[in-house]
């Protein structure tokens, strides 16, 4: 279940998170990356940044998102640049849609992550299926 | 870094193995923060449904392009990547899940100096991921 009128509704710029190295580098060893220097992150890393925006939207009353019925659909990462230790991270989530589809509802959203001066770093997109009660 | 004059779509530019245990889950939900009890509880699994525990999709997406982030001379090189979740991993409590990764490039645009790499990631015998699809600058 998740309520349709979320639809572009955009939630709340996430407080800043501090990009450390060691958590680099343990997110590194834990996607089994040969190359990590805990100096660039890896690719799928911002997942950690859209899971804090995720959240917001998880705890909202309004959105009626049912998280034990959700599968995740598909994410996808455009980079302005790399995320580098040292970043202090914020981010921004709209919900781009909610549509229906057989007995599903798939939401995509748009997380946004900024670095400290405001800068995009990079776009996260993800859409999550939230599957209906007889699914 | 590879030169982009040196390629051709349909070459092959990394193939590597991955093996996905239970400790590999654990690892992953810590450094992720992605804490569900579906990626390490069998009895939460089964009480929704699932054939067993699953590894989660974003372990498999974030191995997925480990080959590939090593072949392109670095993260800082991959500019877009995104894929679909099509099919689970299922982690027994013994025996590693065995995943099979290939790298193959899908496309040239020397004008942007750009290349995009096709995964394809298999499982038992199926891809698990759909249009997983990672932009490399060279």
């Amino acid at each position: 279940m998740v309520n349709p009128a979320i639809e572009g509704k955009r939630y709340p710029r996430t407080s800043p998170y501090l990009v450390g190295r060691e958590k680099l580098i343990e997110f590194a060893n834990a996607t089994m990356a040969t190359d990590s220097n805990g100096e660039t992150a890896p690719p799928t890393f911002p997942i950690v940044i859209q899971e804090r925006s995720l959240k917001q939207v998880l705890t909202d009353p309004e959105s009626q998102l049912d998280f034990s019925r959700v599968v995740h659909g598909d994410q996808r990462f455009v980079f302005e640049r790399a995320i580098v230790a040292g970043d202090e991270l914020t981010s921004e989530l709209s919900v781009a849609s909610v549509k229906s589809l057989g007995g599903n509802h798939l939401v995509t959203f748009n997380t946004e992550i900024f670095d400290a001066t405001n800068k995009l770093v990079c776009t996260a997109i993800s859409t999550l299926v939230v599957r209906g009660e007889d699914a | 870094m590879p030169d982009i004059n040196s390629l051709s779509v349909g070459d092959v530019v990394a193939e590597t193995g991955f093996s996905i245990t239970r400790d590999s889950l654990v690892r992953y939900a810590g450094a992720s923060g992605d804490f569900n009890p579906i990626h390490y509880r069998d009895d939460v699994a089964a009480s929704v449904g699932l054939p067993g525990v699953l590894a989660h999709g974003m372990l498999t997406m974030g191995i997925s392009i480990g080959p590939v982030v090593s072949w392109a001379g670095g993260a800082e090189n991959i500019v877009d990547y995104g894929v679909r979740f099509t099919k689970p991993v299922v982690v027994p409590p013994g025996e590693p899940a065995e995943l099979e990764v290939k790298a193959t490039i899908g496309q040239i645009d020397p004008e942007a100096g750009k290349v995009r790499v096709d995964l394809t990631t298999t499982f038992e015998g199926n891809t698990v991921l759909g249009k997983a699809q990672a932009w490399v600058k060279l």
